[in-house]
């Protein structure tokens, strides 16, 4: 026992330690590709028919002029410290910006994860466990109409159902607007508010979140389905599981102790690459829903060639990721010991 | 390149054939067979436009935002256009654009796969690790991105979403191949002195071509998703193109007035994306060696 705590502590030490060279080279790597994508950002600062001297002068305080290193050393500095300097199209600084639109998409992410997550898991099991009778079918159905459904399209049908015409959630938004938002501490609008222990602003923001998480979640939950049935298929039919029932086992602990524990696992390895999926999602429910998070400023900052917008939400988001990517290694160190060092 | 051809003919299509007719009663098979039947019928009916649509799908025909009835059976949108003629016109750009973005990522996914499995090593890590980074990008962002730079127009859009997707056909057959090259009939033909290209044409590549159908119709229901969701975004094709994804961002902001306009368009995308995931799944349980185990095993039994 000691000898694998001691593995599991050095697995998350190594890990936590690889974190600094990840994001160095994803840092790299965003400065490489903005500055090789084809276009002049000063072209899309200034309007047409500017004179080239105040061009010049902008050029020179932008620091376009220094050599590549330079610019690249003073990137660096930059995230470092914070400053990824001020938004071309709406004026305003960009780590402000973010930090104001960040925990929207944080609190969405984790809401429909968590949806997703019970969905899913919940029905994969169950159906996993029935193969080929007609709740497997029916899961089954639901799994894969939840994973094509264009998730635009379910969010508008979703609002129109229960806000409009039920009218028991907001339309819109994060927060409605005759109330106050809670002081901001962590910036997600749910813990803020009960942080500050104002009740009223709680419900409001669980309110605004319910639509936009159950839409979001319910898309993903068919992914989760696919794999958990797929694995409690094979958790069951493997040698552990009949090697169990030999020996007599009651099949309700055969389950919760062998076939469930096993078949998780590779639901766990997975949700990492689900976070992907997750963002493309979020940029389209945040869109049908006008909630301001991260998927529609960097939908913006792309369409309106943003450079210092999309270079600090690359960044931020990565950073995100990378944080995101260890939690979910340690999870799956924690379940499954054969992934230590 | 003639003796490949053939011989990956008649072992893969054969036993394809082989094992769908025997599997048509099961789960799986009878998935396939619904699926195949849907696309077709999508197929069909985007090939015949020209010759079904009541409307010309690009007019103004009748007065705006109709309810369903009368002539217009699906309604009018926010231009007074027909929104079932737009839908069978429609049909056309999804085939198109999956058919498009599903060469592009398969020529360059399928020899970069073969390649990287097959010299493993240095040239192997580099290129996993570059398929990796596309692969934990968010699809939907990496194609907004292309998109954005590159402009509208099917074949920019095919190639936004192709890009996607090269990471999944490396993976699948990248993997494949790794285990492939260990086998005996493969080691043998290096040892004979046989050129690698001809090994990987005449022993590698007819094995792990059986993976290209199921990534195919899983990877077809998402590119279709992604068309769709930067159509809705605005960064589709160019208007004068009927396409299930424009509609949606024209009528969207008037669901709640005239929900059949934006309703429709959608529930045609679903019907398509479910079919060719019924496709994939099927296939896969079909082919997919370790879910089938148990299924012999039960019929060994009965």
């Amino acid at each position: 026992m000691a000898g694998s705590t001691a593995s599991l502590r050095a697995y998350v030490i190594t890990r936590v330690i690889l974190i600094f060279p990840m994001l160095l080279l994803l840092l790299t790597f965003t400065f490489l590709i903005l500055r090789v994508i084809p276009g002049d950002p000063i072209t899309t600062i200034v309007r047409e028919g500017t004179p080239q001297a105040v061009i010049d002068r902008l050029r020179a305080e932008l620091g376009l002029n220094d050599p590549l290193y330079i610019q690249y050393f003073t990137y660096l500095r930059d995230v470092f410290t914070g400053n990824m300097g001020t938004s071309i199209v709406t004026q305003g600084p960009v780590t402000q910006e973010i930090a104001y639109r960040m925990p929207a998409t944080i609190e969405l992410a984790l809401s429909s994860m968590f949806v997703a997550s019970v969905l899913g898991i919940g029905l994969g099991t169950f159906s996993g466990t029935r193969r080929d009778s007609l709740p497997d079918i029916g899961t089954r159905l639901y799994g894969a109409l939840a994973y094509n459904i264009p998730i635009f399209w379910f969010g508008l049908i979703m609002k129109l159902i229960f806000a409009v015409w039920l009218g028991w959630l907001p339309v819109s938004g994060r927060f409605s607007p005759r109330l106050s938002p809670p002081p901001t501490v962590t910036g997600l609008y749910t813990i803020d508010s009960l942080l500050a222990g104002d009740l009223r602003a709680f419900v409001d923001a669980v309110a605004h979140l319910i639509l936009p998480a159950l839409t979001l979640g319910i898309v993903l939950s068919g992914f989760f389905v696919r794999i958990t049935r797929v694995n409690v298929i094979q958790a069951m039919s493997s040698d552990y599981v009949e090697a169990a029932r030999a020996r007599g086992i009651e099949e309700r602990n055969v389950f919760f102790r062998h076939a469930l524990k096993n078949g998780l696992v590779p639901v766990i390895t997975t949700m990492g690459l689900t976070f992907a999926l997750l963002f493309s999602g979020a940029i389209l429910t945040e869109t049908v829903f006008s909630f301001e998070g991260m998927g529609r400023y960097v939908f913006y900052a792309i369409t309106y060639r943003d450079y210092p917008a999309i270079q600090g939400a690359v960044v931020y988001y990565g950073i995100l990721m990378v944080i995101i990517s260890l939690g979910i290694d340690i999870l799956n160190a924690f379940v499954d010991p054969r992934i230590r060092y | 390149m003639a003796g490949w051809f053939a011989r990956g003919r008649t072992s893969l299509v054969g036993r394809l054939l082989g094992t769908f007719i025997r599997q048509s009663r099961t789960v799986a098979g009878i998935l396939v067979w619904i699926g195949l039947a849907v696309i077709l019928a999508i197929l069909v009916m985007g090939i015949l436009a020209p010759f079904i649509a009541p409307f010309d799908p690009n007019t103004k025909v009748g007065a705006t935002e109709l309810p369903p009835g009368g002539p217009f059976v699906m309604g009018t949108d926010r231009a007074g256009q027909d929104v079932l003629s737009r839908i069978i016109w429609g049909a056309r750009v999804p085939l198109a654009i999956v058919a498009v973005s599903t060469t592009i990522s398969l020529a360059i996914g399928l020899p970069l796969g073969l390649l990287s499995g097959f010299a493993g090593g240095r040239l192997d890590r580099v290129i996993l690790l570059v398929m990796d980074s596309i692969y934990a990008f968010p699809g939907l962002l990496l194609a907004i991105a292309i998109a954005a730079v590159i402009g509208r127009g099917i074949l920019n859009i095919s190639f936004a979403i192709a890009v996607v997707y090269i990471p999944t056909y490396f993976r699948v057959i990248r993997n494949h191949v790794t285990s492939v090259k260990q086998e005996p009939y493969v080691e043998a033909a290096v040892a004979l002195g046989m050129s690698r290209t001809r090994v990987i044409g005449r022993y590698v590549f007819p094995n792990v071509a059986q993976n290209i159908p199921v990534i195919f119709s899983v990877n077809a229901a998402d590119a279709i998703l992604t068309e769709a969701g930067l159509a809705v975004l605005g960064l589709g094709l160019p208007p004068g193109i009927p396409d299930w994804g424009f509609d949606i961002s024209l009528n969207w902001q008037r669901f709640d007035v005239s929900w059949w306009a934006t309703f429709f368009p959608g529930l045609f995308i679903l019907i398509l994306t479910t079919a060719l995931t019924f496709v994939g799944e099927g296939l896969n349980d079909i082919l997919n060696p370790l879910l089938r185990k148990k299924e012999q095993a039960a019929v060994a039994e009965a």
